[in-house]
């Protein structure tokens, strides 16, 4: 079965200049959506409130969830505390915006709002002790290592790829990161989708996804350059997206297929990293075609930037 | 085909035996349980066994085995509501000598715990657990900084030739009585110029006496508050790495207390320790003027020492000002002493800690020195029907050796118990707590994802993998098969690594076998896209399947390196979730490179090898 016409020969890079240039609109408008309307940080990075309620007669987690949802308290942190009675609640301080007086949060608003959409589905809920903050998993410690982590990751794979290419294939790879990594997180600010710890996870798995895609259309214009002996840069590029557009397809589509069957089924745990996925595999795929080669020509890749370096036979290389 | 290596045949066998062996023991789920271990100076025995079974038979408990295991007795039952019943009822029957504690038991046959293969334990959002609340004891805190702010004034008033009568702790901060009002005012002005922390009032004492008031002001106590909460989550979360306890929760709650959440039901005893625990060492020297039995008959010690008592009762009077304490240190490991063969712990100070005492040793050679060892423990009696929880503080000389040499940044210190060594050892690697930490509740949680989420997880995780299996199949046809065979193996070895370096098992770990799953496909992918374009360039099939395999090598090498670096990013980004996705994804990437290079070629090769071909189904 074949889906893509394995001779074809799109000039990909005709429009080298129309989709940088929306590439580099799509990075300003995510810039502009991360910084001006910020991401949605869940419970994980901001903290909130925690309400202990029991209930008279025992209660199942997923009512008490559920009660929480039709009041609009979505993305509560519901758990079982021993026995089948007391129930701990985690939910964000912004969950409800009647708790804030001035700026300050007040949890002992929060545990009445709360307490009030349990009791319209169950009268026997009650509180079983004062509310409290809580404050979040995700520290200042662990966001500035994360920040650093991701510095040396870049860093390393350039080095990789510099010695393994040539500098301008780390360049074009970074830039092209730099790209996917922006436009997934601009399009989780601008929806406004709740940004937890999974969600990260997924962000950065997204990054690891996009620089495999990348290597493997590079690899081919690697092996494009090194055999043939009139190597026109833009054809070489050209040809080598050719050549690889079925596997960068069907590779998307596969793994298209297993998050899309976790954001259809997975239920909300999963949710989050399912459709941040999704977006960055689809980024990452168009960028592989679109957008990397493009910077690598601009950057001026050519022929012999490959050649190996005849090192062994000093005579050879000073032969013409 | 025939030159596919036979070794390389060998291997692949070896690999997915051992696969299937480590990743069996995950099928067998644990079980609750109830530990029991006896406190210092009882034993368990079978005495202690057939008292347990009578006990549960007695409260009509039904047991599935009591057996001691080493040197616990451990019960089995069926669920947790049986368990927690049958700790009830053991605690009261066993009386205070023996800690009764709840346990998950492990159900994998003993052949399989005897090579080392163990199931995957879950993560707190899959499981539930223990669940601690830590009470923080600031005051002990904001003694310390009184005790700061007075030596200052001290100092400063001394400096500036004000006069005083007394300085000394009293209300939030320092009292100080002068003569006059003039030296009041001077004294306020000095102060005031020299900190900000304080808030200066001028008062009488009650014999008339011109005095001031210096408190420190609340901001000054929140901020310090907040940090030593802060500080006291950084220690806990050392500490508990370094137990080896998979993923715990640990967030503050409110002003002063610490949640704990630790997955699986697991050795709570241990855990408690180690919590509340504020060990350390401390190095003093001997006040060698004064005979240390005549100091404890008579009672007088000189004021600048204090006597103290070794491990067998000896006294000693040792000078108060410490040398070097646990907080100075940047490394502890317990070893063995080389000379004698007993525990010690191995210690490192940091740059100001080592020189103090590369001076001490240089200026007291041949004299000797004592070790501390301080111990705070956590005590809960029962007073009127209340729990009051208090400290009992140990200070004990484990070792007042003689100087031998110089020393300053690194050295040894015996005369401890090697369980002992090793948990000094810990708790002086995680720093120290910067106020008192006290367990005040502890209570069993369910999972915090909640059974039901858990459930569609695990679907949708089973749906996405047929998927993808049936869509290679459908188009790469009999190649797709065997990538797809690899795909299962290749599940099954990495759920093998995973558990075998025990790997805590989260959603997201789940979320990212599956999306190591669907990126593993993609070597496939390039392999049977190659052999087709090798196909089409004419070459005989068995030439293109070896070519494309050789061709493939080069670019999936090169993908899966870099993507390899990603992943190792991820594993560096500190503890929790995030740090167990990304040693799936390192893991995954691994054994998918084995898998679908190897494995598929090895069934390729079984497949089409020797067989003269005219088409492959590709």
């Amino acid at each position: 079965m074949e889906i893509f016409n394995p001779n074809s020969n799109i000039d990909f890079l005709r429009w080298g200049k129309v989709s940088v240039s929306i590439s580099v609109l799509l990075i300003i408008a995510s810039i502009f959506f991360i910084t001006v309307r910020g991401l949605n940080y869940g419970l994980d990075f901001t903290g909130g409130v925690l309400v202990q309620v029991t209930y008279q007669q025992p209660v199942d987690v997923a009512e008490v969830r559920g009660a929480l949802a039709t009041s609009g308290f979505e993305n509560a942190v519901v758990q079982s505390l021993g026995g089948t009675r007391d129930i701990s609640i985690r939910l964000q301080s912004k969950a409800d915006p009647a708790a804030v007086v001035n700026g300050v949060v007040k949890p002992d608003r929060v545990a009445a709002d709360v307490l009030k959409a349990l009791q319209a589905k169950r009268a026997d809920a009650g509180l079983s002790r004062p509310p409290d903050f809580v404050g979040p998993q995700v520290g200042a410690e662990l966001r500035n290592s994360g920040v650093i982590a991701v510095i040396v990751v870049i860093v390393g794979i350039m080095i990789y790829l510099g010695l393994r290419f040539e500098k301008r294939f780390a360049f074009a790879a970074l830039a092209s990161e730099v790209h996917d990594t922006l436009i997934t997180v601009g399009i989780i600010a601008a929806v406004q989708r709740e940004f937890d710890l999974t969600v990260l996870a997924s962000v950065l798995a997204v990054v690891g996804y996009s620089i495999n895609d990348k290597v493997v259309v590079f690899d081919r214009v690697r092996e494009l350059f090194r055999s043939s002996r009139k190597a026109e840069p833009r054809d070489v590029l050209n040809r080598a997206i050719n050549n690889t557009l079925s596997r960068t397809i069907i590779t998307s589509l596969f793994t298209g297929i297993t998050m899309g069957a976790l954001f259809l089924f997975g239920g909300p745990a999963v949710h989050g990293f399912a459709i941040t996925m999704l977006i960055g595999i689809v980024v990452g795929t168009l960028s592989s075609i679109f957008f990397a080669n493009p910077i690598l020509l601009w950057l001026g890749v050519s022929k012999k930037d490959l050649m190996p370096v005849t090192r062994e036979n000093p005579e050879l290389a000073r032969r013409p | 085909m025939t030159d596919f290596p036979r070794w390389k045949y060998a291997l692949v066998a070896i690999v997915l035996a051992l696969g299937l062996l480590y990743a069996l023991p995950n099928v067998f789920r644990p079980q609750p349980a109830v530990q029991v271990s006896a406190n210092r100076g009882y034993t368990i025995d079978a005495t202690l066994q057939k008292k347990a079974q009578d006990a549960l038979t007695q409260a009509k408990v039904p047991y599935q085995d009591v057996a001691i295991e080493g040197d616990r007795l451990l019960a089995r039952f069926a669920n947790t509501d049986v368990q927690l019943r049958a700790s009830d009822t053991l605690r009261s029957a066993l009386g205070d000598n023996y800690t009764v504690a709840l346990n998950l038991a492990s159900t994998v046959p003993h052949w399989l715990q005897v090579i080392g293969a163990r199931a995957m334990p879950l993560g707190l959002d899959l499981q539930g657990g223990v669940h601690f609340l830590m009470q923080v004891d600031q005051t002990a805190v904001v003694q310390k900084q009184q005790q700061r702010y007075l030596d200052d004034i001290r100092s400063l008033l001394r400096e500036k030739n004000i006069h005083y009568d007394s300085v000394s702790p009293g209300g939030q901060g320092v009292q100080v009585v002068l003569r006059t009002t003039g030296d009041r005012d001077a004294a306020a002005q000095a102060i005031g110029a020299d900190s900000q922390d304080l808030v200066i009032t001028d008062t009488t004492t009650p014999g008339g006496a011109p005095a001031l008031q210096a408190n420190i002001k609340p901001e000054v106590l929140r901020t310090l508050a907040e940090n030593t909460i802060r500080q006291n989550v950084t220690t806990l979360r050392n500490r508990i790495n370094a137990l080896g306890v998979a993923e715990p929760l640990i967030q503050q709650q409110g002003d002063s207390r610490i949640v704990v959440e630790l997955p699986g039901v697991q050795d709570t005893a241990e855990a408690k320790k180690i919590l509340g625990a504020t060990a350390t060492l401390e190095y003093h020297a001997n006040d060698l003027d004064v005979n240390p039995l005549q100091a404890q008959q008579s009672g007088n010690v000189p004021p600048e020492d204090r006597l103290y008592h070794d491990k067998d009762g000896r006294p000693l009077v040792l000078k108060k000002k410490v040398i070097v304490s646990g907080d100075e240190l940047v490394d502890a490991s317990q070893g063995y002493d080389q000379q004698s063969g007993q525990p010690d712990v191995s210690v490192e100070l940091n740059s100001a800690g080592a020189r103090k005492m590369l001076d001490f040793t240089t200026q007291n050679v041949g004299k000797p020195m004592a070790v501390v060892y301080v111990d705070s423990v956590q005590e809960t009696k029962i007073v009127d029907g209340k729990e009051v929880h208090s400290y009992k503080t140990t200070e004990e000389v484990i070792n007042n050796a003689t100087i031998q040499g110089v020393f300053g940044k690194r050295f040894q210190t015996t005369g401890l118990g090697q369980e002992e060594a090793q948990t000094l050892a810990v708790l002086l690697r995680s720093g120290s707590l910067a106020a008192p930490s006290q367990i005040v509740e502890q209570r069993v949680i369910g999972p915090s994802l909640g059974q039901d989420n858990i459930k569609k997880g695990e679907r949708a995780v089973l749906l996405g993998l047929a998927l993808v299996l049936a869509a290679a199949a459908i188009y790469y046809k009999l190649f797709g098969l065997v990538a797809d065979i690899a795909l299962f193996f290749n599940l099954v070895i990495l759920i093998a690594v995973m558990s075998a370096i025990g790997v805590t098992l989260t959603m997201p770990g789940i979320a990212g076998i599956v999306l190591t799953l669907g990126m593993a496909i993609d070597a496939n992918v390039l392999i049977c896209e190659r052999i087709r374009e090798e196909l089409r360039n004419g070459s005989t099939p068995l030439a293109s399947i070896r070519a494309g395999y050789d061709k493939a090598w080069a670019t999936i090498l090169d993908a899966n390196v870099t993507h390899l670096l990603a992943a190792l990013g991820l594993m560096t980004l500190g503890s929790g979730a995030i740090k167990g996705f990304g040693i799936t994804l390192f893991i995954g990437i691994l054994t998918s490179l084995f898998t679908s290079v190897t494995v598929t070629h090895a069934v390729t090769a079984a497949i089409h090898g020797g067989r003269k071909l005219k088409t492959l189904s590709v």
